[in-house]
């Protein structure tokens, strides 16, 4: 495997060195990448390697940005340590769904979790006392701290602040994935019923994958309310839901590379497609969802380097019968 | 009291609209167990079809029929290009398909025919009818009775034709019916084409009320989803029953509940969506399954 | 082992410089974003997503641009207006904007729409000292905060000016009247709201019902029931097209005939067409409303030069639109302003020069605008259009009475 090692050593001395080169808003824009990346990992574990669907991500997106506001609005908790609190207030609430979702089978839980998504808005509004209501909460400007403040741009710091985090969630979820929690998660995706015998407690690694993956998107969330230096209600819209679940689709729903891929084209294909015709990046993005399901299971990056696959085809008849809630006979 | 009758009558009227597409959803789920994210969309797209028939000077029964037609036919090759590779893959394909299909129809009445609002014409009288002291406009009686006559049509289908029988029958138990003869590809097909007419229908209720934009569904998919699973997916009487309640509901709430006000329906639609999945999925008028392993 | 080694090193080499290559910095200017034959002004509009209805107002504004070009342009420069696709979204502004003035190297920022999307940047362009002028939306905010942020305006007459007016206006008429209100459950609704509420002081209990509605919802029926059953004989409808027609035609099939405010952002004839179409004439009969722009759907005003103006314009530089979507004339009339603001800062252009032109405005001349409103500014006074005249709805016409009506303070 040493070609994957060169490979991942590469990018790295790529990422590390592009802000030497490029303009500064280009950097800029390159974080967002980042930032997308570990949502869209998140998805990754909960979608193809655990096999659960979410569609409300964008929701632990809001909490994760709407916590580090706060924090440091109202008491002036800094950066590097509201992140991880919103982390682990996400995780939590993500445990939370888990539970819930444990009864509900697949669609219906595309169909609640299309709901909660739905609801964010509107419950960021209605509590405008903490969350500033419409008006949103501003933030500071991403800068670099104390005596670094003058020597490096404060879009480079932030830069290299969400890429070295990024790795760093990157890796442990590649530990994760690879040693005894992505073996009992991808059996208990495959069979529950399988996975039940062999002593692998679901309950346990599907609320964990929940979890984690909202941990996750709220670390995205928080990371992307500090460049922006604000939070809104209209920016967490089901939209922003479906815009990760795109970057999942089309980076691929198995592969680590893909989060990756998915965050670049989530991040840029608007604004590529602006020059041709705004309107067609929803086009686009339909398509391709479309197109990927019918001819590449994998994903995009599926298609390069298969890893396991989900998309296994059945006979219609072994389907089960009653996909409306998983008792538990 | 009065004001409890009108909020009761105007929550009816905007319950049939939630009604008239949970109908649609109801159709697909009886059909092939899966929910179509894209159904909203679909309506709004073949909505938007009749009025561009209206548009150019066709005459609005004239223009509606052919837009039923377009509707059915449309669904049916869709369900055929797009659908049926995954007919026998894992939910969560067809799933994202159904959103794949979602964003692009979005994006594709968008770039036809652009954002700004358009008003469609109403089938109904602009007049209104005052019973009980609460106002009824002949629009909003004409959503609920469109609804329910589209209710007992399906009624009338599904268990006095055999066609009925025979799409009941593909949906329960495939093998058995491609044994008896039946193509029951073909019935997906065409349970796609009548979900899409009805859908057609709810677009062409809701639109005098609510305007014509590409986003005309959005604020009401979320609601239809939740009349559908609180009546019960897999039922057609539950769809309407829920898409009733549900309206009158969401009235009474943000009426009389000032703690939950105007501000919190779709989170009040979601809670009832969480609510009945965990404690009776099988919503009001599902039956409940015994699930073989 | 070493070769692929090397082919990694060769790629990882032309990555880094092709990225230093195409971030070349632009050849020098004397001014940012001025050449000897050119202006370039940037822009954000949501040509995507659920807002997009608004982005004729970005269309209209380069369509007014592409007519002043082809006359002689400003002071011998072309303008080009690069406008970006933000989707309504505070993050992708954010983007947008840093690439418009690092990347683009704008010379001033012209008609950006929103109030979030607006207010997340205004931090970031004041301190870059770039010009942030003629903001797309009525907030009060661009105008009051000035000391604050020296490098921002807004155009239109804010949205608290114009609910003092009809607030003031139900005072003289109908002392004492129970007040109801039907407002979006946003900035702009809300912006609306503190302008009926401040302007009625310690008489704020006049308001009996003021409710909000969400623009996910289907209709508000439930609201104006709720509003009627309070008991109030006045309703300002601080809503947007879709839901102020709902809410008139509400209001006629009640059997309700309250004395009704209309905001102008709905008071187009299309709308007021499709209320009546809807509800009959009692669902528009006697609204009231303020004008300050030319209304293009509006049939008592097609021999206007304003419209016809905005008509010709569009057929030559935009052809396929319909012009009679006001948003391509309200694009048009913040242009105007900002084309007179350029012809003032000379041809001697700077970003001061051009802050100096916007503190001291004097446009008599506006042909989008209503007759006789006046674009002016101060330094201290930084709302550019502080007149409105009041217009009832008679009968399928809108009839304007009074005088027109000048709030500046």
């Amino acid at each position: 495997m040493r070609s994957r090692q060169a490979v991942l050593l590469a990018f790295v001395i790529v990422v590390a060195l592009l802000p030497l080169t490029i303009a500064p808003y280009l950097a800029f824009q390159i974080s967002f990448v980042a930032s997308f990346a570990i949502a869209i990992l998140g998805l990754v574990i909960l979608i193809g390697h655990s096999g659960q669907i979410s569609l409300g991500h964008g929701a632990f997106m809001a909490v994760g940005g709407y916590t580090v506001a706060i924090l440091l609005n109202t008491a002036g908790i800094p950066y590097v340590a509201s992140l991880p609190i919103a982390a682990l207030v996400c995780g939590l609430l993500g445990i939370a769904l888990g539970f819930v979702s444990l009864r509900l089978a697949d669609v219906y839980l595309a169909l609640a979790t299309f709901a909660l998504a739905a609801s964010v808005s509107p419950l960021l509004k209605r509590f405008g006392s903490i969350t500033g209501g419409v008006q949103g909460l501003l933030l500071p400007t991403p800068h670099a701290p104390g005596p670094l403040h003058d020597v490096v741009r404060g879009e480079v710091w932030y830069y290299y602040v969400t890429w070295a985090i990024a790795g760093l969630l990157f890796a442990l979820s590649y530990a994760g994935l690879r040693g005894h929690v992505g073996r009992c998660l991808r059996a208990i995706r495959d069979s529950e019923v399988a996975a039940v015998s062999f002593g692998v407690n679901p309950v346990l690694y599907k609320t964990l994958a929940f979890g984690w993956s909202a941990a996750y998107a709220g670390v995205a969330g928080a990371l992307q309310a500090m460049a922006t230096a604000f939070v809104s209600p209209g920016a967490y819209d089901i939209s922003l839901s479906l815009t990760l679940l795109v970057g999942v689709v089309m980076g691929g729903l198995d592969m680590m590379w893909g989060a990756i891929l998915g965050g670049v084209l989530v991040e840029f294909l608007p604004l590529w497609v602006q020059k041709v015709n705004p309107a067609l990046s929803s086009i686009i993005y339909g398509l391709a969802l479309i197109v990927i399901m019918l001819f590449m299971p994998g994903g995009i990056a599926g298609g390069i380097q298969r890893f396991t696959s989900i998309f296994r085809l059945q006979p219609r008849g072994a389907r089960e019968t009653v996909p409306i809630a998983k008792d538990l006979t | 009291m009065q004001e409890l009758g009108q909020q009761v009558i105007s929550g009816l009227a905007t319950g049939s609209i939630f009604a008239s597409l949970a109908l649609a959803l109801v159709l697909i789920y009886r059909s092939m167990n899966v929910i179509n994210f894209a159904q909203g969309e679909m309506a709004m797209l073949t909505t938007f079809v009749a009025w561009q028939l209206v548009q150019d000077g066709m005459p609005m029964w004239v223009a509606f029929a052919i837009t039923l037609a377009i509707a059915f036919a449309g669904a049916v090759a869709l369900e055929r290009a797009v659908i049926r590779p995954v007919e026998t893959a894992p939910p969560l394909t067809i799933v994202i398909v159904t959103l794949g299909l979602f964003i692009s129809f979005n994006g594709l009445a968008g770039l036809i025919w652009g954002y700004v609002l358009k008003t469609f014409p109403s089938p109904f009288p602009p007049t209104t009818i005052r019973f009980a002291g609460a106002a009824l406009s002949e629009q909003d009686l004409g959503v609920i009775a469109v609804s329910l006559g589209t209710l007992f049509l399906m009624y009338l289908l599904f268990q006095y034709t055999k066609l009925g029988l025979a799409l009941r029958a593909s949906a329960l138990y495939p093998e058995q019916s491609r044994l008896m003869g039946i193509r029951v590809s073909w019935m997906l097909a065409l349970g796609w084409g009548l979900a899409s007419m009805v859908g057609a229908v709810s677009g062409i209720m809701i639109a005098p009320v609510v305007f014509l934009d590409p986003n005309m569904m959005q604020g009401v998919i979320v609601y239809a989803f939740a009349a559908a699973v609180l009546g019960g997916i897999e039922s057609p009487v539950g769809a309407v029953v829920g898409g009733l309640i549900l309206g009158v509901l969401l009235n009474l709430l943000s009426t009389y509940v000032s703690w939950i006000g105007t501000d919190l329906e779709l989170p009040v639609a979601f809670a009832i969506i969480i609510a009945v999945l965990l404690v009776r999925p099988a919503g009001i008028f599902g039956r409940v399954h015994v699930k073989r392993v | 082992m070493s070769n692929r080694k090397v082919w990694l090193g060769a790629g990882i080499a032309a990555i880094l410089i092709a990225s230093f290559a195409l971030s070349a910095p632009v050849r020098g200017q004397q001014v940012v974003g001025v050449t000897d034959t050119s202006i370039l002004l940037g822009g954000t509009h949501p040509f995507s997503g659920p807002l997009s209805a608004y982005s004729s107002i970005g269309k209209g504004a380069a369509a007014y641009f592409a007519y002043v070009n082809d006359h002689g342009g400003v002071n011998g420069r072309k303008i080009i207006y690069k406008d970006m696709d933000d989707g309504y979204s505070p993050p992708r502004t954010v983007q947008d904007m840093r690439q418009l003035v690092e990347g683009d190297h704008v010379f001033a920022i012209f008609n950006s729409l929103g109030t979030p999307t607006n207010t997340v940047v205004r931090p970031y362009l004041n301190d870059q000292k770039v010009p942030q002028l003629f903001v797309a939306t009525g907030a009060t905010t661009w105008g009051a905060d000035a000391s604050k942020y020296p490098w921002t305006i807004g155009w239109q007459p804010d949205y608290q000016d114009e609910a003092a007016i009809y607030t003031k206006y139900l005072m003289h008429l109908k002392p004492g009247a129970k007040i109801g209100v039907l407002y979006q459950n946003d900035d702009y609704g809300k912006d609306y709201l503190k302008g009926l509420v401040d302007t009625l002081g310690s008489k704020k209990s006049e308001i009996v019902k003021a409710l909000s509605y969400e623009v996910s919802e289907p209709d508000v029926n439930s609201q104006i029931a709720a509003i009627k059953n309070a008991g109030a004989d006045a309703l300002f409808i601080f809503a947007t097209p879709k839901f102020s027609t709902q809410a008139m035609v509400e209001t006629a099939k009640l059997g309700w005939k309250p004395l009704v405010f209309l905001n102008n952002v709905s008071n187009s004839q299309t709308v007021m067409r499709a209320a009546t179409q809807a509800g009959g004439p009692n669902a528009t009969n006697g609204v009231i409303s303020t004008q300050y722009l030319k209304d293009p759907s509006d049939l008592d005003e097609q021999s206007d030069p304003g419209v016809k103006l905005e008509k010709a314009i569009l057929a030559k530089y935009a052809p396929g639109s319909d012009y009679t979507d006001g948003f391509y004339l309200y694009g048009m009339g913040a242009a105007f302003t900002m084309v007179d603001a350029l012809k003032h800062a000379g041809r001697n252009l700077t970003r001061d020069s051009l802050m100096q032109a916007v503190t001291h405005l004097h446009e008599t001349d506006n042909p989008f605008v209503w007759k006789g409103i006046v674009v002016e500014t101060t330094p201290t006074d930084r709302f550019p259009i502080r007149q409105m005249i009041l217009m009832r709805y008679l009968n399928g016409h809108w009839v304007e009475f009074g005088s027109l009506i000048n709030v500046r303070r």
